[in-house]
């Protein structure tokens, strides 16, 4: 396929690799910050085939991960106290471990609970039955709120009165400075989400490369994308800069996407949210703008998304220190005996592009 | 989950579009990208086109990469 083979061809893989071992004086811990990312980096043995003297990190990069337990528990409480209204959502969200239940467990018990790969379809979901509540409990990052605005400002417009939206939004920068302020990984350099960055443009990382010395280098998801930008940011710390550079330039520039930021910010405006393994982070997260009001349905339906006030309860889970890029799966008690995909007791199994789910999958047997 | 594909834009109506990846066709929404055109490639993310795919650098891309494996040879 155009734009995936030529980034996977093998000479390149091999030409990067070697160009790489140059910089071996160069000792390196590169956090990706993408869930994407870490799948190819797990998949394609991208850490396996570098030398020791580069780490890379697994960031808060899944956003059904970060996805605050306090947010799976009320949306399990309110599709088992509403049971006439559909809860619609995007598919790893419903196995996601609450701490009594999963949303696919509700289902089994008479939960209405749809899977949809768009927001658009759970706005189809409410126009074709229009006697019911359809309630879209939403994750995702910069890439994802956009689509999400553009269904609530269509909902407007056709004037459905029966969609509602969970707004559990985040937003990556909040998340990359709380990571850096906490102390507890030392990161020198990222490398940033590429359809992340897309929306909202390379420049909003400006801010760590000039007050915390640290490169950025946006990358695409092929293993040539990120072997690429893994050379830009060891060439970046041998020559000792800290600078924003695109490796993923065919799709991301500097002022990311005008039109998509113009709609978010037409629906949503920032507020603290609560991120798991990191806590409340300031303006990390997306609310509803009062103007849409009829869309949210913490107005609708009294649902409240985590705020600082929940305390997550202790548990042998390490899902919070992998999110933080603290330990590897590898460290966590539970990993592969007895939480696996299939049985999965933390988010980050469950979710495709958690950690757990790569290492579990790739990473095994190293 | 920002998981993105690139596909080729076959057909365009209103802020509809049908693409195309690896002969599967699908239609999406195209409402957050500006002047898209037939055979134009785009980024899809959750049913809609987040991003045009500049062919140009890619292009140059590439050609940058594969100046690494001339300087290996």
């Amino acid at each position: 396929m155009k734009y995936i083979d030529e980034f996977r061809d093998k000479k390149s893989i091999l030409s990067l690799l070697e160009e790489i071992k140059k910089f071996s004086s160069v000792e390196a811990s590169i956090m990706e910050i993408c869930g994407t990312h870490t799948h190819s980096v797990s998949k394609y043995g991208i850490r396996g085939a570098l030398s020791k003297n580069i780490r890379l990190i697994s960031g808060p990069g899944c956003p059904v991960c970060v996805t605050h337990q306090a947010d799976i528990d009320a949306i399990i409480d309110f599709s088992r106290n509403d049971k006439t209204a559909v809860i619609a959502t995007f598919g790893d969200m419903i196995r996601v471990p609450g701490t009594f239940s999963t949303l696919e467990s509700e289902r089994a018990l008479g939960s209405d609970i749809r899977v949809v790969y768009s927001p658009l379809a759970a706005l189809d979901i409410a126009k074709e039955n229009p006697s019911k509540k359809v309630l879209f409990y939403s994750v995702g990052f910069e890439t994802t709120a956009p689509t999400v605005a553009a269904s609530i400002i269509e909902a407007k417009a056709r004037n459905i009165k029966n969609f509602t939206v969970f707004s559990l939004h985040k937003l990556t920068p909040p998340a990359m400075k709380a990571i850096l302020d906490s102390g507890d990984v030392l990161v020198d350099g990222f490398i940033c989400p590429g359809h992340v960055t897309a929306i909202i443009g390379a420049s909003a990382y400006e801010f760590i490369a000039r007050d915390y010395g640290s490169p950025c280098v946006v990358s695409g998801f092929e293993p040539v994308d990120v072997l690429y930008s893994i050379y830009m940011l060891l060439r970046q710390l041998y020559l000792g800069e800290a600078k924003i550079e695109i490796e993923y330039e065919r799709v991301v520039s500097m002022d990311g996407n005008k039109k998509a930021k113009e709609i978010m910010a037409a629906v949503f405006e920032p507020r603290g949210s609560a991120w798991r393994g990191l806590g409340l982070i300031p303006g990390s997260g997306l609310k509803i703008r009062p103007a849409f009001a009829e869309f949210d349905a913490e107005q609708a339906f009294g649902i409240k998304a985590a705020d600082s006030s929940y305390v997550e309860k202790p548990g042998a889970c390490a899902c919070a220190d992998v999110l933080k890029g603290r330990i590897t799966p590898f460290e966590c008690l539970l990993f592969a005996n007895p939480c696996t995909p299939e049985k999965p007791m933390g988010p980050c199994m469950v979710s495709s592009e958690g950690t757990c789910a790569a290492y579990y999958k790739y990473e095994r047997a190293s | 989950m920002c998981l993105g594909i690139p596909c080729k834009v076959i057909e365009i109506d209103g802020d509809s579009a049908v693409v195309a990846t690896a002969n599967v066709k699908n239609k999406i929404n195209i409402s957050l990208v500006d002047n898209l055109c037939i055979g134009n490639y785009v980024i899809v993310h959750a049913g809609f086109a987040i991003e045009k795919i500049d062919e140009a650098i890619a292009k140059e891309t590439l050609e940058m990469i594969s100046g690494f494996i001339k300087d290996a040879q």
